[in-house]
């Protein structure tokens, strides 16, 4: 996957999911790498516990439009399993679907989760992850966006190890342990996703 | 240089405090937001001592920063489309008396209404005002028109609009700064011509004829400006003209080479004369902008020229809400579909208040004390507390503007609507909540104003709300009477006792007010 020179990320979730923190470390370690970077976000009321989706582009030439075209996306990439099938019509055929199995059933007539889960697993090329658990594991439920970031980062253009030392950085003034925590749980994730 | 990822709203910001402002005035607004929070955090700001506290409402702001530039000083104001509305009389009279040191206005708009009431079009504003404008194409071209905006503004004595929208406000992208470190602050210096802001109408008739002698200037500037690009293009039977971030979408969907001519329209008035160049040249134009279809009813004119115009008035794009890649290559001709449809199952998922709110404590009071009252109407107002109109509350009947909810409240009481209940939060009732309270205490009309006080401006972030901590003391300044003045903490455990309070007030046949007091479980999180 390296070397390809673009990649169009869809990042889903519900409002207060830590969507905007994921496009923060992804596009602040794709700057790094010297890529250019955009991405769209959503501020304001969407944000109150609704479904939000972020673009976000990655590219070693210059990109045009703030927002991915209609089948464009390389990755989606969810908080959310169900938010992450409302965004399959921006996703390639061969896009990689890497999301989180925990619903947030905050909707008066969340579907049946078994049929969510169906659903994602006819995706042909999906990551399926119990990150709650595995932010658990690595310490703190609060990872759960670094255990997606791990999965994910198999599949990015950038390289692993920028990836880490960008998440090490963005944690950094919340405490070495903090970010052991965020480091064990990105490891996590991108084991889940080989 | 430094490349920076920023949204650009916050590639406005920092142009602003690189071109030396000494103030940046604004009332919270999405998209807008994000410019002021920017200049308040930067410590290069605070270094500089540049004022930057919230103010009241926009058209405080407005006036705020007219009064910064009179002095000679430079100053930026910042607000979401319909905030522009409330501060829309200093703002065209601002055009009058002119600018003294350089005065830039941001109204970020919001076409598909992501959260807003409308999606107008700032760009209205100035035409109407008779100023030149600009609509940035990138977070970078944001920079520098802010950067270069204050010069403009300066050169001609007259304020500047920046028109953005919420993909170019909330749009991170890789921005260079030009400058190393911010311009020095202007020192004081008053207009040369002292009676220049008296807008009595003998000189309120010479500055206009003023204004008026310089749109050629801004004309012949707009058709010279380097933001205004024509891009070549062999194929001629369809010109493109494409407004702010339009260009961007035109070149995703043709990949490397656009075959048609483009031009990049980003500052105005119209470049008449280049404009009318490439519809010479080509059969037809489609005409790509977010919002209204100003440029388009422009170009068409009354009767049939020889060049086709298309765009949002022919259908060939779509009349409302905002510009996107599949929308911009249907216009095309091109194809855009996606290559799997989402699954049916997916319900929608709009947005709620948060667990543990305190409004939702006060509309289920609300919502049992009027139960035994099928007249009753609740006239609400614009923040988090709008969702009570969705399920499970369905508690309110209207949501306007900006403080309507009192006076409308007032209205309807004067129809003969009773109870008539005002819902409304404590940073709209200090935007423009208070006047109205005043209209209905001086006609001691039969109104219950709830003001749900989260002690914050939740909806947009939780910014302060310059009443916090009097709330109390202005609603009996105004003249509400004491015993018809409540404090009530919004807990499960007060249930009863307040649901029996608001009821006796709403049999009273005169103003009444209950503050609702429990702080923003966000901002609470946030602090705690």
């Amino acid at each position: 996957m390296t070397a390809q020179t673009s990649q169009d990320i869809i990042i889903a979730g519900v409002g207060g999911q830590g969507i905007l923190t994921i496009c923060a470390i992804i596009g602040g370690a794709a700057l790094n790498h010297g890529l250019h970077v955009k991405q769209s976000e959503v501020h304001g009321m969407a944000v109150r516990g609704g479904a939000v989706v972020s673009h976000l582009r990655l590219s070693s030439g210059s990109i045009a439009s703030d927002l991915i075209p209609l089948g464009a996306a390389h990755i989606i990439l969810s908080m959310e399993p169900m938010e992450a099938l409302r965004y399959l019509p921006y996703a390639r055929r061969d896009a990689v679907l890497v999301t989180n199995r925990n619903p947030v059933r905050t909707v008066a007539a969340y579907p049946d989760e078994k049929l969510i889960e169906a659903r994602l697993k006819e995706w042909p090329h999906h990551v399926l992850l119990d990150a709650e658990k595995m932010a658990r594991q690595a310490g703190t439920v609060r990872a759960v966006n670094s255990v997606i970031l791990g999965a994910a980062s198999a599949f990015l253009m950038i390289p692993e190890a920028d990836m880490r030392s960008y998440l090490e950085r963005f944690f950094e003034r919340k405490g070495r342990d903090v970010v052991d925590k965020n480091l064990a749980a990105f490891d996590m994730g991108r084991v889940m996703a080989k | 240089m430094k490349t920076n990822l920023w949204l650009g709203d916050e590639a406005i910001a920092q142009a602003a405090i690189d071109a030396g402002i000494s103030g940046v005035f604004a009332y919270p607004g999405t998209p807008s937001t994000e410019i002021t929070e920017y200049i308040q955090q930067s410590a290069e700001a605070q270094e500089r001592g540049i004022r930057a506290r919230w103010s009241c409402n926009e058209k405080t702001a407005m006036e705020a920063a007219l009064g910064m530039s009179f002095a000679g000083k430079r100053a930026v104001v910042c607000m979401k489309h319909v905030g522009l509305n409330v501060a829309s009389d200093a703002f065209i009279n601002s055009a009058i008396t002119g600018a003294n040191g350089g005065l830039v206005v941001v109204a970020a708009d919001d076409p598909s209404m992501h959260s807003s009431q409308n999606e107008q079009d700032s760009r209205f504003y100035g035409s109407f005002a008779q100023i030149p404008f600009f609509e940035p194409s990138s977070q970078q071209e944001a920079y520098d028109i802010v950067l270069a905006a204050f010069d403009v503004s300066e050169r001609h004595g007259v304020p500047i609009l920046v028109r953005l929208t919420t993909r170019m406000a909330h749009s991170r992208a890789d921005v260079v700064r030009r400058v190393d470190r911010p311009r020095e602050q202007k020192p004081v210096k008053f207009p040369s011509d002292s009676r220049r802001f008296v807008l009595l109408p003998a000189i309120a008739r010479r500055n206009y004829a003023e204004l008026l002698g310089k749109t050629r200037n801004f004309e012949e500037e707009s058709e010279h400006s380097a933001f205004n690009v024509l891009e070549e293009g062999g194929d001629h039977s369809v010109g493109i003209i494409a407004c702010g971030i339009a260009a961007n979408y035109v070149r995703e969907v043709y990949g490397s080479k656009i075959p048609h001519p483009m031009f990049r329209l980003v500052q105005y008035p119209l470049p008449r004369r280049r404009l009318a160049k490439l519809m010479q040249a080509c059969k037809a134009v489609i005409v790509f902008e977010d919002g209204y279809p100003l440029v388009e009813e422009l170009l068409r004119g009354v009767g049939g020229a020889p060049c086709a115009v298309k765009g949002r008035l022919d259908g060939t794009l779509p009349r409302a809400g905002e510009l996107d890649p599949h929308n911009v290559a249907r216009a095309l001709g091109l194809v855009s579909q996606p290559a799997v449809e989402a699954p049916p199952e997916i319900v929608p998922r709009p947005p709620m208040l948060c667990p543990g709110c305190p409004h939702a404590n006060m509309f289920d009071y609300l919502r049992e004390a009027i139960a035994g009252s099928p007249g009753a109407r609740v006239f609400s107002d614009i923040g988090c507390y709008t969702l009570g109109a969705l399920p499970p509350y369905e508690a309110i009947n209207s949501c306007v503007d900006m403080g309507a909810s009192i006076t409308m409240a007032k209205g309807a009481a004067e129809a003969g609507v009773h109870p008539a209940i005002a819902v409304i939060g404590d940073s709209t009732f200090t935007h423009s909540g208070i006047t109205g309270l005043l209209d209905v205490v001086e006609d001691r009309t039969a109104v219950t104003v709830i003001i749900s006080d989260n002690l914050t401006t939740g909806m947009t972030g939780g910014q302060n709300s310059p009443a916090t901590g009097r709330l109390e003391q202005i609603c009996a300044g105004l003249g509400v009477e004491p015993t018809h003045l409540h404090i009530i903490e919004p807990l499960p455990s007060n249930h009863q006792s307040n649901v029996a309070l608001l009821k006796r007030e709403l049999e009273y046949k005169g103003p009444s007010v209950i503050i609702s007091r429990r702080p923003c479980i966000q901002t609470g999180k946030r602090s705690g």
